[in-house]
């Protein structure tokens, strides 16, 4: 299988459970525009997972198209990493979670935009622009949470602590990638400790860094979002609207 | 202009029916095969995940049937990536007749400005506030006007 393949694979899983994981805050976030916000997002996400498992079908030549690859894979063969699975927790853990995701993808489809792969170059072009949507809107909760009341900041700090140890397994090296993300580690580095000193966060500790997820070894919430994600289409094969 | 390229230039968007898709630079080509008269439409989403492309593509379809082209073939492309600087002029008179501000220009090196001041589209002061960043659509944010207390939405840009 090509590494094209599989970083296509890799990222369009990422962005699917993403979408799925976000799509949970609809009707269900604090506020009215922060509802609309976070589907919004949960949008943009399903959009760039749409590109990426259509591409990931036609580079694996198995006839599987963007729905197959969605809704009759197990979690097993989901290659998504760990970060994007977890609950979504309080709002503050899901701010938390949006922050490295999208101070992940930033960097990782911008690097995306100038590689040799023109279809992924597309997708990399396309969705940067959108995730920097996503860096400032979590950027701007995490400092509003975390240098706002006692509370507030308490929270935030515990929805950071929660989420660190699973940004490692972004950046783990797969060195013949089209983009290596171990080379976007600085770059994430810089843009998160910036927020967080601005939030008058701390920076956690880094100790146990749980992976797998690449390798589809996931966490037991996958398996019900994927219950809940996949019931109807199988359920209903080739059913249309 | 051909009668193929007017009839799509006419689809107006499904979400902002103020404008056309060609006043928002959706729709990049219209080619005519002059032998075989067959019509292949490219276009180009807005946002990645825009729920608004299944109906225009449905509606380009539809036009270019009424106008002579049932046959005709709906090509979507992702690069280069759309930006809110295709906006035609018209298109942006219009947006704002509709009351949608208009977006501001886009930096080229593809970094998001900071938008300064936008002016409200009913009563032009620029004393303006953004609820959100998120609005009705993925393509536009929410704002209020503190002079005329209106909220109004932005094309943000892109």
């Amino acid at each position: 299988m090509s590494v094209n393949f599989a970083l296509a694979l890799a990222l369009g899983d990422d962005a699917l459970i993403a979408a799925q994981r976000l799509a949970e805050w609809s009707t269900r976030a604090p506020e009215m525009e922060e509802d609309i916000a976070l589907s919004n997002i949960a949008l943009d996400q399903l959009g760039a997972a749409r590109l990426l498992l259509s591409y990931a079908g036609e580079l694996e030549g198995a006839g599987r198209d963007e729905d197959a690859l969605a809704y009759l894979r197990d979690d097993r063969e989901f290659r998504n990493c760990l970060l994007v699975e977890l609950p979504n927790g309080d709002f503050a853990v899901t701010m938390a979670k949006l922050l490295v995701l999208a101070a992940y993808q930033v960097p990782l489809y911008t690097a995306l935009a100038g590689c040799p792969d023109e279809r992924l170059a597309a997708v990399g072009a396309k969705a940067r622009k959108e995730s920097a949507y996503h860096l400032d809107h979590a950027a701007l909760w995490v400092k509003r949470l975390g240098d706002g009341t006692e509370e507030s900041h308490r929270r935030m700090q515990a929805g950071v602590d929660q989420i660190w140890p699973y940004a490692d397994e972004l950046f783990a090296a797969w060195p013949d990638a089209p983009v290596d993300p171990a080379t976007l580690r600085p770059d994430f580095d810089d843009t998160v400790t910036a927020v967080l000193a601005e939030a008058t966060l701390t920076v956690p500790e880094v100790g146990w860094t749980p992976a797998g997820g690449r390798d589809g070894v996931h966490t037991e919430h996958l398996s019900y979002l994927l219950a809940e994600m996949q019931v109807l289409h199988r359920a209903h094969p080739g059913a249309r609207w | 202009m051909s009668r193929a390229r007017e009839a799509v230039a006419a689809v107006v968007d499904p979400e902002i029916r103020v404008v056309t898709i060609d006043d928002l630079g959706i729709l990049r080509s219209v080619l005519e095969d002059p032998a075989t008269g067959r019509v292949v439409v490219t276009i180009t989403p807005t946002y990645t995940g825009c729920p608004a492309m299944d109906v225009i593509r449905a509606d380009i379809r539809r036009a270019l049937a009424a106008a002579g082209h049932p046959d005709a073939e709906v090509r979507t492309v992702h690069s280069p990536a759309w930006s809110t600087d295709w906006i035609s002029d018209v298109g942006r008179a219009k947006l704002a007749a509709a009351g949608i501000a208009p977006p501001a220009p886009v930096r080229r090196d593809g970094v998001v400005p900071l938008t300064l001041t936008v002016r409200c589209p009913r009563c032009g002061s620029p004393e303006t506030e953004q609820l959100s960043r998120f609005g009705s659509t993925a393509c536009k944010a929410l704002w209020r006007c503190r002079s005329c207390s209106e909220p109004f939405d932005q094309v943000k840009a892109l």
